[in-house]
């Protein structure tokens, strides 16, 4: 690998973003962002999964057998988010109480197997922790954005703190409720990736089929 | 592979690992150390962890009771305040306290569900709970007079993906709601989770259980019933199934099944 490792670090942040550019973890993605806080946890969650994910599975990737590597590889995460999930409800417990399946869903996000087919297991394990956290990074930095939107707009605050004061409460701001479902997140991950693909054009595929000019006889 | 590898391994570790990693052997052997590995870094961190878990899982179950009482405010001292609501163990079919017989600190009611000594198995289920203890624990809120002020009984039932785990607190006329709250559930989080919003757990607030002919008319629905409002709280939009389930629970708890027999002497006045 010819990358150096901030390269290995900051690509996935904008260049090659998991959510933007690969559109992998969508799921989690939709889920967790209704409030920053969570947003937060969940990004320092996945972060921590990926990158630990990704290093112990380039230590042993001379000795996993091929016919059985997806099956390690997934032992091995699905250690990892467990742990996570003990942590949390030990020391971050309402917050593991609202983000309830999710981190434990960790273990199907692509993101970590993709991340540990694609790259751990053909690279050594220090460039495959730092390629594992830049991609939660980069997972995080969508994470962070989409519930900036969504708090501030669907509920008036940021991380718990009111910005804008709610007509519920007495204010004036009258609070966009869908910004809090679900399916607002595929509007602003959509509006997200046509911001980033306008700003660097070279994210955009290539079409799979034209229309075919034919010139008239 | 660029590893540098000696030529000759030397040890048999040595030529072992060296060796191809699809192998049957080594296939056996991988799989059966990943999984020895990975299962106690997994064992240990649920053992060690497990004090701190309870006792979030306790202060969170306390934070609850004063919430649903309406008497919680963030940074009160949740351990003194919560020693101000009497426990009782109940015996739901005859509405008596048992406090002799089981200790209302100590008791755990979900445990003694899973007892075949403590609890019945429920062929009527609309709650979705299989198994039903015969014991609960319940608290009651005293004034500063010592008049009964309100109580709060223990509920779950099944919603759409989980057991819904909360309380119900009620006036001293066994009645009139005050408030209810759930402490645990793994429903949708942004719809069926929305249990935990404040405004919707607000609608239960003055709701009343029966009306003047005694029969339960408490209700979630999408539309008021005939009933009128008095019995009747908004289903969560996008949650259907989670507001069946909570209606579902709501009417077991409340009935005959449930604490029908306590409210009833709670009404005649006897505590």
């Amino acid at each position: 690998m010819s990358q150096t490792k901030k390269e290995l670090l900051v690509d996935p942040l904008v260049d090659n973003n998991p959510i933007t550019l690969q559109v992998l973890g969508i799921c989690s993605a939709l889920a967790v962002t209704s409030s920053l806080q969570v947003a937060f946890v969940m990004a320092l969650a996945v972060t921590f999964v990926t990158g630990f994910a990704s290093m112990f599975i380039s230590m042993l990737r001379n000795q996993i057998p091929g016919s059985i590597r997806i099956i390690v590889q997934m032992v091995i995460i699905a250690s990892l988010v467990i742990l996570v999930d003990q942590i949390l409800k030990a020391y971050a417990f309402q917050i593991s109480k609202t983000l309830s399946v999710f981190v434990g869903l960790i273990i199907t996000n692509c993101i970590v197997m993709g991340r540990a087919e694609a790259f751990a297991m053909k690279n050594p394990p220090m460039a495959s922790f730092i390629d594992g956290v830049g991609n939660g990074l980069g997972y995080g930095l969508i994470l962070l954005l989409v519930g900036f939107i969504r708090e501030l707009f669907g509920s008036g605050s940021l991380f718990g703190v009111t910005i804008l004061q709610t007509v519920n409460n007495g204010g004036w701001y009258v609070p966009n409720g869908l910004l809090l479902l679900p399916p607002s997140a595929f509007f602003v991950i959509g509006l997200l990736i046509w911001a980033f693909r306008t700003w660097k054009p070279n994210q955009v595929e290539e079409r799979e089929y034209k229309i075919q000019q034919v010139e008239a006889h | 592979m660029s590893d540098t590898q000696s030529p000759e391994p030397k040890g048999a570790i040595a030529k072992f690992l060296a060796a191809s990693p699809d192998s049957v052997g080594k296939t056996i052997f991988v799989a059966v150390a990943v999984c020895l590995v990975a299962s106690m870094v997994v064992s240990a961190a649920a053992v060690s962890l497990r004090p701190v878990q309870e006792a979030n899982a306790l202060k969170d179950k306390q934070v609850n009771v004063l919430q649903v009482a309406g008497v919680y405010e963030p940074g009160i001292n949740v351990t003194e305040a919560f020693a101000a609501f009497e426990p009782h163990v109940l015996e739901l079919t005859s509405g008596d306290f048992v406090d002799d017989q089981f200790d209302p600190a100590t008791f755990d009611d979900l445990a003694a569900a899973s007892d075949p000594d403590l609890s019945v198995a429920l062929d009527d289920d609309p709650a979705g709970i299989g198994r039903q203890a015969k014991y609960r624990v319940i608290y009651l809120l005293r004034d500063d007079a010592g008049d009964l002020d309100k109580v709060i009984l223990p509920l779950h039932g099944y919603g759409l993906w989980s057991t819904l785990y909360g309380f119900i607190a009620l006036e001293n006329n066994g009645n009139d709601i005050f408030g209810l709250q759930f402490y645990q559930h793994g429903e949708t989080p942004g719809l069926g989770a929305e249990v935990d919003n404040p405004r919707w757990k607000a609608l239960w607030n003055g709701k009343k259980l029966r009306d003047d002919a005694g029969d339960l008319r408490i209700t979630v629905a999408k539309s008021q019933p005939a009933a009128g409002a008095d019995f009747y709280v908004d289903a969560l939009a996008g949650a259907t199934l989670t507001s069946v389930g909570v209606d579902n629970l709501v009417k077991f708890w409340m009935g005959d099944a449930g604490y029908g027999p306590f409210l009833a002497k709670l009404q005649a006045g006897e505590f």
